[in-house]
């Protein structure tokens, strides 16, 4: 119990990062993949923004002069976070636009169903 | 420092600037500019390599010189330059071998768009294989996936479509777990660059305060690494992806993005975690016995195929297999072997893939093993080069994939005597399925048949890049000292 209490964050951050990780795979919907892939990344970025936070310390920017780095938290996490989140923006217009593309041919964003019709194709 | 070690980051800005180059410029110009920075990435890579190499020493190129626990860094070293030049060379051949495919699949309006795809891959390279940050590296990996992504549903239609859907969630839950792998580092150590955080890696196995955590590290980057690059039992993406798409498309997919991700899993195999670290030893293991049925399911999966492509395709997982096991013995001479059956494999799937579309283009665009037979009589030049790469897959000497092969067996009797044994075994016994599945295609492909009219229209292009590449195949058949040579001394610096 004790080693749980301090870590509320990074515990949420996992379990939805799970719950991301589990849409992504097993649901079959396409737009219901790419919510769980948003997900996903949002609880990554929960854990490594939640670990780069230290109560009591400041934004990394020079006040007063004052350079003691034990009054600051470090700026890499949060740069970590600001790149990953424009890489999860690229990933998912792509995605996004490719389920666009798929549902204006099949008319349908279910993958079983996708995966059945594209079979038909062939046969004919 | 010499000046020679500008060189990587201008090939990384050079392609960049190529890519923007390409999308104001219509077709003709824009490949004409993705040649040409291809071939510049090429020249400087070779140049650092010869440079690197006579010095016997790497050197650090930091970024916007801030010096080394904050900035980023390039490491310029002979292996990277070597690995890079290959990719290079391979990269240019599959284009130029394609290339009046792309004219066919590709719609007129989007056909600068492949090229500036194509420049994204290159750069994506480039920077994955030179960087030592793994920030840098998680970044360029998104963009090579989403670019192989594109050159993929270039093509548009109903299969292709949904192969790259299916290739793109695969590969984002592999880069999700990548990027959670390094959150995880970056937290136990407080390091993104390489050489320091395997220092912290070194102090906190030593404590032993975080062995659950590295574990767990060690654990996920991996797995996300193998799905990316298709290791079984994540490889069911590779036929359909690499069937159907332009001829190009599949050589770049299957000898290049693959294989970067495999040399990006060296990297952070032996030069971040280090092979020592218990959870490392764990997934070593389990790679070996992966790479092992890999090799084994892929083969029995390609001679169960009636599509020739789907084959080829299969064949590619049990490739994948080979270098995993070779990595996997953790020895100088097993990331040699394996290093080296990278090139050997690139060299011999991309001729497979460029000549295995004219072999169908003249067999009335069907893919299935009885529209083939005869192919030869009617495409005599694709044929001959299909041959020539059936025969190195299977490993008959005097071609790459038979040097590879006694490499990686040589690597192997130096384990014990069992497990030796068993990589042995499993060698000889995919070799023989090897034999099975090409050789019955070019049996088919040379039989007779009523349609024997010859109908081939050879272009220029495609004549020297299949030619360039059947050289290379037989120079790292005949000539593997050398090349051998230049890799283990590169992997000698490089851990």
């Amino acid at each position: 119990m004790e080693k749980i209490s301090g870590h509320f964050p990074q515990i949420i951050a996992m379990i939805l990062f799970t719950i991301g990780l589990s849409t992504l795979l097993l649901h079959r919907n396409l737009i219901k993949k790419i919510i769980g892939l948003n997900i996903m990344d949002t609880g990554l970025f929960l854990f490594i923004t939640s670990v780069g936070y230290i109560s009591d310390r400041l934004a990394p920017i020079i006040i007063n002069g004052n350079t003691d780095p034990s009054l600051y938290v470090n700026p890499v996490p949060a740069g970590l976070v600001l790149t990953g989140i424009v890489v999860s923006v690229s990933v998912t217009s792509i995605t996004l636009s490719l389920s666009y593309r798929l549902y204006k041919r099949f008319h349908t964003l279910n993958l079983d169903e996708i995966y059945l019709l594209a079979a038909d194709e062939e046969e004919r | 420092m010499p000046f020679i070690i500008n060189l990587p980051f201008f090939s990384v800005i050079t392609c960049l600037i190529g890519a923007v180059l390409c999308s104001v410029f219509n077709d003709r110009n824009a490949r004409r500019v993705c040649v040409v920075s291809i071939i510049i990435v090429i020249v400087f890579s070779a140049s650092v390599f010869i440079q690197t190499a006579s010095d016997g020493q790497y050197y650090h190129y930091v970024l916007g010189h801030f010096p080394a626990p904050w900035g980023n860094e390039l490491r310029v070293g002979p292996l990277e330059s070597l690995v890079c030049c290959g990719f290079g060379i391979i990269l240019l051949l599959s284009l130029m071998g394609g290339d009046e495919y792309i004219n066919i699949n590709v719609r007129r309006e989007k056909r600068n768009r492949y090229f500036v795809l194509i420049n994204l891959i290159c750069v994506a390279m480039v920077a994955i294989v030179y960087t030592n940050d793994l920030f840098t590296a998680y970044v360029f990996l998104e963009i090579l996936t989403l670019a192989s992504c594109g050159i993929l549903m270039i093509k548009e239609i109903g299969k292709t479509t949904i192969a790259a859907t299916r290739y793109l969630i695969l590969n984002l839950f592999g880069s999700g777990l990548f990027l959670f792998g390094i959150f995880l580092i970056y937290t136990m150590t407080g390091h993104l660059l390489m050489e320091n955080i395997h220092e912290a890696i070194v102090l906190i196995v030593r404590n032993g305060n975080y062995d659950f955590p590295l574990t767990v590290a060690c654990a996920v980057i991996c797995t996300g690494l193998a799905i990316k690059s298709g290791l079984y039992p994540f490889h069911l993406w590779m036929p359909d992806t690499y069937a159907y798409s332009t001829p190009t498309s599949s050589a770049i997919l299957s000898s290049f993005t693959s294989k970067v991700y495999i040399f990006l899993m060296i990297k952070i195999m032996f030069r971040v975690i280090g092979t020592d670290v218990e959870g490392m030893r764990n997934v070593m293991n389990i790679y070996l016995l992966f790479g092992l049925i890999a090799i084994i399911i892929g083969s029995v999966s390609a001679i169960k195929q009636h599509n020739i492509n789907r084959m080829i395709a299969f064949s590619s997982t049990a490739q994948i297999g080979y270098i995993f096991t070779a990595i996997s013995l953790s020895s100088v001479s097993g990331i040699a072997a394996g290093i080296y059956h990278i090139f050997a494999h690139s060299v011999t799937k991309s001729l497979l893939f460029i000549s295995s579309a004219r072999i169908i283009g003249v067999s009335g665009k069907s893919m299935a093993f009885h529209d083939l037979r005869g192919a030869a009589k009617r495409s005599p030049f694709a044929s001959l080069m299909f041959t020539v790469g059936s025969l190195s897959m299977i490993g008959v000497p005097a071609f790459a994939g038979f040097s590879s092969k006694i490499l990686i067996s040589s690597a192997a009797a130096e384990k014990e005597n069992t497990l030796s044994l068993v990589i042995l075994v499993v060698l000889a016994l995919s070799t023989i399925l090897n034999t099975v599945y090409f050789l019955r295609t070019v049996i088919n492909i040379y039989s007779t048949s009523k349609d024997s009219e010859k109908r081939e229209k050879l272009y220029p292009e495609y004549v020297f890049a299949s030619i360039m590449l059947a050289v290379l195949n037989i120079i790292l058949g005949c000539y593997s000292v050398p090349v051998i040579k230049a890799i283990t001394s590169g992997i000698e610096l490089f851990i």
